[in-house]
């Protein structure tokens, strides 16, 4: 046999294979095989679309003094207002458009979430892919951090927080990027600590590529399945927790209102029957961490590498 | 051995340390019999592989060839010894010339499924390291990875395609091309037709002849398959736990083994189809690397074991021209 005629043969084996379908198209077909998660995944884009664009797209501006009249406040869903105007979800306790608020919240709300959990994502993915490629000490010393702040409830982690930087936009980032660092820290490293014992890493470090190149060209990229899955189930959890400590009343500032503090203006009346005020902020930030849960878990059957190959 | 040596192993050790935990060390204060676990998986390793050789590494499951290719092809440090190449101690160069002899070592992978990284493309797999080190312009890029890829039999349509997309022997070529993609001069094959369809292994096989032939590389050629080793290598050297135990001529290798381990290896390998003959197995266990027989390896399972082999490693010594063993029976009774 010789090395030339016998090509033919090998290569005729596998032209069925695949034609040239990428990675990316195979797991969008995947993905969207599902009803619920396509209709999930329409739903969380129209939440996405209404946070971006609140401003031009709110009925009304609900924070700017001039347009909100006193006498219009807690009307009940789809009332009519001083100036005509209908309030399809009603108004709260300073006369403002429930609807508009809800607008505005989400944008608060969402970009509060994603910004915390990019941030988280950036900084635990790297902490967490040193620690698995250097290995020895310094992963000892990172898990032993990890472990330590996760052994903590977010809750109590980020109450403290709170009290010791006072409230902020950027206090609550800071509060919420620290309880979720570690989450990612521990994924990535786990998915890195498999995939650095694989051959094609040591073929890239016999190519003597250099170690940063190899981490986040190589052994990242193989990480990133997992790590979807978390950023959607921490950015929903970060936009919750946000909520949450909003509520309470040590989160955002007046100023600018999340859902959590719309929740907590209107619970003062939700036993004078007027739910509205209330429920409406309530089912918005339902809706939204359903969503965003329902992608998540459609990402993580699709993404789950022991499905795959 | 024919000219000056490219590749030269002195006394190379590798140790793997597991340590304690934690906990571990806790339960050993407290008097667990839990305690450092160290591998030792080479032990004092001379080799040498000269210039357009094949040498041949063969040795039963865990006896460390994979280990000692790894270090060779700088993936591992050892614990202990020297690399020469060309003459020079690895350790000794500046980090430019490091790199540079980095690049002239290459290795080729067991596994053709873990070895290419799934998320790139061959034109990346093949192209990274090329275009990174310098070794081609981007004018010339596109034209120099179709030579690379058509020297190893792919068409240059694949570029694009991802490594599922392609079969084991295929993606065994994929492997190949990446390592001449940087112009290398050494290249280890760990196996490198191990894990193929049996029809697969000649057509890489062939290509390995042919790629030394056509740019006159020098192999270290590692497999557990005597009849794969005795048709593409040169020169034979026979492991046993972590130490070289015998080296000859292919020829003399197969037709006139020495050691007793090396005899027990080959015996009764069918002569005339010795292709894809494992080894037999051979009687007794293969010793824990974790707490290697003292005296020679082999005196648990030798059948010619004497007292002095207990107590005494036998050093590699040469038997005949250009043979060396390690077997306390050449000492002459
Ligand atoms: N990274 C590591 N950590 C700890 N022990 C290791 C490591 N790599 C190899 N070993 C041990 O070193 C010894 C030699 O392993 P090596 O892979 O070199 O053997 P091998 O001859 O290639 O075996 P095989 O034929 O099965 O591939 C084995 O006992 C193995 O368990
Ligand atoms: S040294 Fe002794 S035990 Fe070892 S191979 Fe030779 S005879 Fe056998
Ligand atoms: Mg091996």
């Amino acid at each position: 046999m010789t090395a030339l005629a016998d090509h033919g043969a090998d290569h005729g084996a596998e032209q069925g294979v695949g034609q040239a379908d990428s990675p990316l198209r195979r797991f969008l077909a995947d993905f969207f095989e599902s009803r619920v998660a396509t209709v999930a995944f329409a739903a969380l884009l129209g939440i996405v679309f209404i946070a971006l664009f609140a401003p031009w797209i709110s009925p009304t501006n609900p924070y700017d003094l001039a347009t909100v009249d006193i006498l219009d406040n807690r009307l009940p869903p789809g009332s009519e207002g001083f100036t005509g105007m209908t309030f399809w979800l009603g108004t709260d306790g300073a006369g403002r458009d429930i609807l508009s608020a809800i607008f505005y919240g989400l944008r608060t709300s969402l970009s509060v979430g994603v910004m915390s959990g990019l941030i988280a994502m950036v900084m635990g993915s790297s902490i967490g892919l040193v620690a698995a490629y250097f290995g020895g000490r310094t992963d000892t010393l990172i898990m032993r951090i990890v472990d330590v702040q996760l052994s903590f409830p977010a809750i109590l982690v980020a109450l403290v927080l709170l009290a010791l930087l006072g409230k902020g936009v950027d206090k609550i980032i800071v509060a919420l990027v620290a309880v979720q660092w570690a989450y990612y820290a521990r994924t990535v490293r786990a998915s890195a600590l498999v995939e650095r014992r694989k051959e094609y890493v040591e073929a890239a470090t016999c190519l003597a590529l250099d170690h940063r190149r190899i981490l986040f060209r190589h052994v990242l990229p193989n990480c990133l399945p997992p790590l979807i899955v978390v950023v959607t189930v921490q950015t929903a959890h970060a936009i919750s927790l946000e909520a949450t400590l909003s509520f309470l009343g040590i989160g955002l500032p007046v100023t600018e209102p999340s859902l959590g503090l719309l929740i907590a203006n209107g619970f003062e009346y939700m036993l004078s029957q007027k739910y509205w005020i209330s429920i409406f902020p309530g089912v918005a930030l339902l809706i939204t961490i359903v969503t965003i849960n329902l992608v998540g878990d459609q990402l993580r059957d699709v993404l789950n590498p022991r499905l795959q190959r | 051995m024919s000219g000056p040596a490219l590749v030269e192993l002195q006394g190379l050790s590798k140790r793997f340390v597991k340590s304690l935990d934690l906990a571990g060390k806790l339960a050993s204060k407290l008097g667990s019999s839990i305690r450092e676990e160290t591998v030792y998986a080479l032990d004092g390793v001379d080799m040498t592989v000269a210039k357009g050789e094949v040498v041949g590494l063969v040795g039963e499951s865990g006896c460390g060839k994979s280990t000692l290719g790894r270090i060779v092809a700088g993936i591992l440090k050892p614990s202990d010894g020297r690399i020469l190449y060309d003459g020079r101690d690895v350790s000794s160069l500046t980090p430019a010339e490091a790199k540079a002899v980095a690049l002239k070592v290459q290795m080729i992978f067991q596994d053709p499924f873990a070895s290419l990284n799934p998320r790139m493309r061959v034109r990346d797999i093949v192209g990274e390291a090329p275009l990174v080190h310098g070794l081609v312009s981007r004018g010339e890029f596109e034209s120099y990875l179709d030579d690379v890829l058509a020297r190893c039999g792919l068409d240059a349509s694949y570029k694009r395609r991802f490594p599922h997309q392609f079969s084991g022997g295929q993606r065994q070529r994929i492997g190949i091309a990446r390592a001449l993609a940087v112009k290398p001069d050494f290249i280890v094959c760990d196996e490198a037709v191990a894990a193929l369809d049996v029809s697969i292994q000649a057509q890489i096989l062939n290509l390995f002849i042919k790629l030394r032939e056509d740019l006159g590389l020098t192999y270290l050629f590692i497999s557990h398959d005597l009849g794969v080793v005795e048709h593409i290598s040169d020169r034979v050297y026979i492991m046993y736990l972590g130490r070289i135990v015998e080296t000859a001529s292919t020829e003399d290798m197969f037709a006139a083994p020495n050691h007793p381990y090396t005899r027990a290896l080959l015996r009764e390998v069918p002569r005339l189809e010795t292709r894809h003959s494992d080894f037999l197995p051979i009687e007794g266990e293969i010793p824990s690397p974790l707490d290697p027989p003292r005296g020679c390896h082999f005196h648990p399972r030798c059948p010619h074991a004497m007292q002095r082999c207990r107590e005494e490693a036998p050093r590699l010594r040469e038997v005949a021209a250009g043979r060396l063993s390690a077997c306390h029976l050449n000492d002459g009774i």
